[in-house]
């Protein structure tokens, strides 16, 4: 996978060439739990810094095995580090979980629509994340934080299977420590010896401290976690229309034209992935769309 | 002494505590001067087991403050912790159902108080008085259907690798 030098002379503006990946060379590759890895990489050739927003994802190209969209999960303040995070679970991830620093990735993107935070000013944020899902929320995450005073209480819900499988750990602590953060962590289940709780994340929601008349909410994890969430949201009095969703499906193309991602009569890779939850609500509980 | 049955709240104060709790909203003045009669303050201290698997169930609880694990013990790996219970919560539903014996056991994590309530009492009473036991079991029901929902997303394992 070496750099190809006439690859990175061509004068391409990448942005209107949204098929062509451009490569990207790992700095980094952090094992963050016994199957999930999160790499930072950057860009090479003409490209400086990769803008992106919180929520979006790009498309990851492994050279000679494959491409997948995986969302970013870095910090956008920081635009010359690109940060995803990811499980080994299929050919082109456990491909990638084997690469190392300078090893070189084509990346397409950043594509679809982001968590609406600009909407939350003046809200208490509540973000629930399940398993994986902590990764496209914590870009948005970081938004928040940086620019704390804009919100009024800022609550982080995530649950994960078992407590190997927390994700992010030292930066949740961190958080926790601040005091005008509120960090709740919850497994499916655990051995003695956590002191964290057990239930699954939907339990968290009843006494989390923010106003439900007054709270944007971000959502991401499986379908069926998030799908209860909003439920359990909604049942705190959180308005339907202000619950957001990031949903996941088999995008190829990401720019709404192969049809892959087709969810009723949406492009996950275009018209989302984050959704309203109201826009979305039917289709989640239809069998076929 | 790792459980204790506190005195220092007058059965005013206890009154008052239950009022408030959204378990016992609804329930009319008899069947509340009732629930307060056989009501009494407890402290557990962190690492202090509650109740045991098997044991006879004569109470539930509802937790003041502190944390609680209902756990079971699995052969070869120990202790696995199925539940956390915490403020606000309602422990024990087994003193309603026969045998009358808990299926988990129950742990103080942290110092832990709670208001322990006297099922075998209430049991008799309910027999006595189907409405009581009518309104008590609508109560319980609602947070059966809590826990049983979340078991199943919990048998889900909806963060492996096939949901």
């Amino acid at each position: 996978m070496a750099t190809d030098p006439e690859l990175l002379s061509l004068k391409v503006d990448y942005k209107w060439n949204p098929m062509l990946p451009w490569p990207f060379q790992i700095r980094r590759v952090k094992h963050e739990t016994e199957d999930t890895f999160t790499i930072e990489l950057q860009p090479l050739g003409a490209l400086e810094e990769f803008a992106y927003q919180p929520g979006q994802f790009n498309m990851l190209y492994v050279y000679g095995v494959g491409e997948i969209p995986i969302s970013i999960s870095g910090d956008p303040a920081n635009p010359r580090v690109l940060v995803h995070t990811t499980r080994a679970v299929g050919t082109v991830t456990k491909a990638m979980d084997k690469m190392k620093r300078g090893d070189i990735l084509g990346i397409r993107g950043p594509y679809g629509t982001p968590w609406p935070i600009d909407q939350a000013n003046g809200s208490d944020v509540v973000f629930v994340a399940g398993g994986i899902g902590l990764a496209p929320l914590r870009p948005a995450l970081y938004e928040v934080v940086a620019h704390r005073e804009l919100y009024g209480k800022v609550v982080l819900l995530y649950g994960t299977r078992t407590p190997l499988d927390v994700l992010f750990r030292q930066e949740l602590e961190n958080w926790r420590a601040r005091f005008d953060l509120e960090i709740y962590v919850t497994v499916d289940r655990a051995m003695t010896g956590w002191r964290g709780n057990v239930g699954v994340v939907t339990n968290l929601i009843p006494r989390a401290p923010f106003d439900p008349r007054n709270t944007m909410a971000f959502v991401c994890g499986p379908e069926i976690m998030m799908r209860f969430t909003a439920m359990e949201l909604h049942k705190r009095g959180v308005d339907n229309e202000h619950i957001f969703v990031s949903m996941e499906r088999n995008m190829k193309c990401a720019i709404g034209l192969c049809g892959h991602c087709q969810f009723g009569s949406v492009f996950v890779c275009k018209d989302g992935p984050v959704f309203r939850y109201s826009e979305i609500k039917e289709m989640l509980v239809k069998w076929e769309i | 002494m790792s459980r204790v049955h506190e005195r220092e709240h007058p059965m005013e104060d206890l009154k008052n505590i239950l009022a408030e709790h959204p378990f016992f909203s609804g329930l009319n003045e008899e069947y509340f001067a009732l629930i307060v009669g056989c009501a009494s303050n407890m402290r557990i201290d962190a690492g202090k087991i509650i109740h045991r698997e098997g044991e006879e169930a004569n109470h539930f609880y509802l937790i003041r403050s502190g944390k609680v694990t209902l756990q079971m013990m699995t052969p070869n790996k120990g202790p696995l912790i199925i539940e956390t219970l915490t403020e606000g919560d309602i422990l024990g539903w087994s003193w309603l159902v026969p045998p009358y014996t808990w299926h988990f056991d129950a742990k103080a994590l942290d110092l832990t108080r709670m208001i322990a309530l006297d099922g075998k009492c209430l049991r008799t009473k309910c027999e006595n008085d189907h409405h009581l036991g009518y309104e008590l079991l609508k109560r319980f029901a609602d947070i059966m259907m809590k826990r049983l929902e979340s078991t199943r997303l919990q048998l889900m394992d909806i963060y492996g690798d096939r949901p």
